[in-house]
């Protein structure tokens, strides 16, 4: 590369770091003040692009683009300040997991309302009236809207940076973002305070959105991957930190600019494409940082934001009648294959449907095992899922290993990954490991998607089939069913296991555990491995199963899946996961797969189970059984 | 015989010198009160010794081996154990499991993945919980402990690895005067029937002159006194940190 194509990358860089600064600081302004980390800020930015988008072709010309900017950042606003009222307040003291899923459910449930409103079409802006042509720089044209984008950052850090050191309300959001409880000692109306930064940080993401529509097409799929960048940005930036932010944005526009100006690499014996390395670098970095910096460049180390969950019970051995229930199901399932063969009911379906079951037990067993008696909310397990997919089906592919090795190597993998990204992940706690735990998931996802030499890219890997006898559905049906049994009872063994009581203590109070001799971290980090090892198991069934495999099987959706199946069965219950997943597939395979709108529904199964079931079905029937007189 | 030696442990927080040069020894079987306004590095004091944080400079001296700076875990191994200030035990366990966890730590059984740990050292966590009186609360959820329960609880899971010193961060505070008197009264037991030696901070004048061997006074991070209660009561510099603190010695009793 020479001189002058770096510099002008620089520039690329710059506007587009713009654009990051934009989403960022507003979630890092909400989550300064309110504690709350907004899963839902990449929907409010996706909103700013399909309304500027309206205006602008609605009424057209300058007033139509410039004065529709301003007014979608206005409506933004207000949205957010809805969303701010209407849901948030109830969730301020809920434990960190809920509020996170809270505002997921937020996401399914705008991007579906956008479907309706806007169609699945991409959409695409006009040019910005004044900024229609382009410059002259360092030899090469450089749009001149994306000068006035590499303007508009500093501009807006400026106007920020001015509100919050000379305004009233620039002192209340430092105060509250440095100490909670001041805001209540100075007597000011919190409500009104949350609210207002809510809608602040909304209208700013809903003016990045809007000064986005003239050079990218309004587009569905852009609320995770603004959420993405914004997260990176903000956790690398230091949560609450608003030159954080612009910094880390620069820092991680520019790194993408370069991967893309690097280009092709020829080192001799390796040639390298880094322009593909764009996805993996900004996940790269924030994992770099939350290792070096945990608070990120600008941030302060948080006070620790107790969560007032429910105190959990102490776990027993299963009852009788527990045990009875559990072998009259596992009978059931045991005759599914005949059943599904009966002429009236019976459907060759059914079968698939529980090997589909069976699979999202072990993986939301295996998940629940470090979520709840580990207390790791991991917003990444779909990692280990995927790597024990890729893991046989790559085997299988270009090793041509035998089935049976496959199924006994995918986990394997699953946990090396788990190893190595958990030895990092224990390290933190909190929001800060969710959001580790699933940029290593992103890293993953980026890495199987880009790598298309070796993992197919975004076709995947297909032709994975298991050999006879195991092709027949009933046979492999039984296989997962052993499985999964096996997995289950692993998991609860362990869990009654000393080891299940060091987990336990360290989650409990990680300071008391150290006081009695306890290595928390490195039982944790044991826990978080087995758990990666079991899950392996769940991908490796699924790759045969399904005899195909795409990055989709590694996406965000997949980890959220899986805390949504912990959460709906019960996360404080050792057959909440079973349950939960039970319940999770089933909808997942009949209903949702009925409606173009599964994603809304989901949202709303999200928000009931927040807002009004948070202990989940089986923590709900434990809880009417002992009211009734019961023992659990 | 010194079990610990203190050797000019210092530390402070930004501009806060919180421990200025502290040197003090706890001899085998004492029982070693601290005492000193809030704020004077008691509890500073206490989280060196146990690990929790590195003095900025000075030795802590453990059968003659320098333990400053280790892990809190290690330092558990060598046979110091502590309780805290703000009590609490693991929520999510029964009593008796608050203690077998200990038990099996200090048994170096954590990592064990198979046989279930109800069943391991259920005897001797019965034995302990006997010893400071929780044995019919074994099977309650710890939880639901009140206060003062907590605190016994802790001492027994203190207690699980056979301590030679215990320290103990305000271990009545919180309590009445009554419940007060029987858990250092307790402690004072086992001191002597064990022969462990116990550091203590304590903020009743009454318990630390009616049961202390002796004591060691702190005043903004500076060791100012260590002597025996009759000592401690006639010292003038003790008495000036103490004016107007509503704290008077008239009425203890040696
Ligand atoms: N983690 C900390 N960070 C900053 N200052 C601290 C910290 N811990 C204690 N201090 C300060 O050190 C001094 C001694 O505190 P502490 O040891 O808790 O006293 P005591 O237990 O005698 O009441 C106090 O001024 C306190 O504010
Ligand atoms: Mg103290």
């Amino acid at each position: 590369m020479t001189l002058n194509a770096f510099l002008f990358q620089i520039l690329n860089g710059l506007s587009a770091a713009s654009g990051l600064f934009l989403i960022a600081a507003g979630l890092s302004l909400i989550f300064g003040v309110t504690r709350i980390v907004n899963l839902a800020h990449g929907s409010l930015y996706m909103l700013g692009t399909y309304i500027a988008y309206t205006f602008a072709t609605k009424i057209g010309g300058v007033t139509g683009f410039w004065g529709g900017i301003v007014a979608t950042a206005l409506i933004v606003g207000v949205i957010g300040a809805l969303i701010e009222i209407v849901l948030l307040r109830r969730i301020y003291r809920a434990p960190e997991l809920f509020q996170l899923l809270a505002t997921f459910a937020l996401v399914l449930v705008i991007n579906d309302a956008a479907l309706w409103l806007w169609g699945p079409a991409d959409l695409l802006g006009p040019r910005a009236p004044g900024f229609r042509g382009a410059i002259e720089i360092l030899g090469r044209r450089l749009p001149s809207y994306d000068l006035f984008l590499i303007v508009i950052g500093p501009l807006v850090l400026l106007a920020l940076h001015l509100t919050l050191s000379r305004t009233r309300f620039g002192r209340l959001i430092r105060a509250a973002t440095q100490d909670r409880e001041m805001v209540g000692a100075l007597g000011v109306n919190q409500a009104v305070l949350f609210t207002s930064v809510f809608a602040l940080g909304a209208a700013l993401a809903g003016l990045g959105g809007a000064l986005q529509i003239a050079r990218e097409p309004a587009n569905l799929a852009t609320d995770l991957i603004a959420l993405g960048d914004a997260f990176v940005v903000v956790v690398v930036g230091g949560m609450g930190s608003i030159p954080g932010a612009y910094l880390a944005a620069v820092i991680i526009a520019e790194v993408k600019a370069l991967c893309v100006g690097i280009g092709v690499v020829d080192f001799g014996f390796v040639t390298i494409n880094f322009s593909k390395f764009t996805l993996v670098a900004e996940f790269l970095v924030m994992a770099i940082v939350l290792i070096a910096r945990p608070y990120g460049l600008l941030g302060k180390a948080q006070g620790a934001v107790r969560s007032i969950a429910e105190p959990e019970e102490p776990i027993r051995p299963a009852t009788p009648l527990l045990k009875a229930l559990g072998a009259v199901v596992l009978v059931l399932l045991v005759c599914l294959p005949l059943l599904a063969q009966s002429t009236y009911f019976g459907s060759p379906y059914l079968l698939v449907l529980g090997i589909d079951v069976l699979i999202a037990i072990i993986f939301a067993a295996s998940l629940h095992f470090i979520m709840g008696p580990g207390g790791m909310h991991s917003f990444g397990h779909a990692a280990y899922f995927g790597l024990g997919a890729y893991g046989a089906a790559l085997l299988v592919k270009w090793l041509a290993l035998p089935f049976g090795a496959a199924l006994v190597a995918a986990p394997l993998l699953a946990l090396a990954g788990a190893l190595l990204f958990g030895w990092f992940a224990v390290r933190l706690s909190g929001v800060y490991l969710a959001m580790l735990t699933l940029a290593f998931a992103q890293i993953v996802w980026a890495a199987v998607f880009q790598w298309e030499g070796f993992t197919g890219g975004s076709n995947g890997v297909i032709g994975v089939w298991p050999p006879p006898p195991f092709d027949k559905s009933w046979v492999y049906f039984l296989l997962t069913l052993v499985l999964a049994v096996a997995a289950v009872l692993l998991l609860r063994r362990v869990l009654f296991a000393p080891f299940g009581y060091a987990m336990r203590a360290g989650r409990d109070s990680a300071l008391r555990a150290e006081a009695i001799g306890i290595d928390v971290k490195r039982v944790h980090w044991l826990g978080f491995a087995i758990a990666g090892l079991i899950c392996g198991v769940a991908g490796g069934l699924f790759a045969f199963a399904k005899g195909s495999i795409s990055p989709e099987t590694i996406h965000i959706n997949r980890s959220i899946d899986g805390l949504v199946m912990v959460l709906l069965g019960g996360v404080q219950t050792l057959t909440g996961p079973i349950v939960g997943a039970s319940v999770f597939a089933v909808l997942q395979d009949t209903v949702m797969r009925q409606t173009e709108y599964w994603r809304a529904l989901m949202g709303a199964i999200i928000l009931v189970l927040v807002l009004a079931f948070p202990q989940g079905i089986v923590g709900a029937f434990a809880a009417l059984w002992r009211k009734a007189g019961g023992r659990t | 015989m010194s079990v610990l030696e203190l050797r000019g442990l210092t530390k402070s927080f930004g501009g806060v010198h919180a421990v200025r040069d502290v040197s003090f020894e706890i001899g085998a079987g004492e029982f070693l009160a601290m005492i000193g306004p809030n704020g004077a590095g008691k509890s500073t004091c206490f989280n060196m010794i146990n690990g929790q944080l590195a003095p900025d400079s000075g030795d802590i001296l453990c059968d003659g081996k320098n333990i400053a700076g280790l892990a809190p875990r290690d330092i558990w191994r060598l046979g110091v154990g502590r309780t805290f200030q703000v009590a609490a035990t693991f929520g999510s366990m029964t009593v008796i499991e608050n203690v077998q966890t200990a038990l099996i730590s200090h048994a170096r059984e954590s990592y064990r993945l198979w046989r279930p740990a109800a069943s391991r050292h259920r005897t001797r966590a019965l034995e302990l919980l006997r010893q400071v009186n929780m044995q019919d609360a074994a099977d309650r959820p710890s939880r639901e402990l009140a206060y003062g329960d907590v605190k016994r609880v802790e001492l027994a899971i203190a207690l699980a690895n056979d301590p030679k010193l215990l320290l103990m961060d305000e271990p009545t505070a919180g309590m009445g005067a009554s419940e007060r008197h029987g858990l250092i009264e307790l402690v004072k037991r086992l001191v002597v029937e064990r022969g462990i030696s116990v550091l203590f901070t304590e903020h009743s004048m009454d318990v630390v002159f009616a049961f202390a061997d002796r004591i060691v006074v702190l005043a903004r991070g500076r060791l100012i006194a260590d002597g025996d209660a009759a000592s401690i009561r006639d010292n003038v510099q003790v008495r000036e940190v103490y004016f107007g603190t509503g704290k008077t010695f008239a009425g203890a009793s040696a």
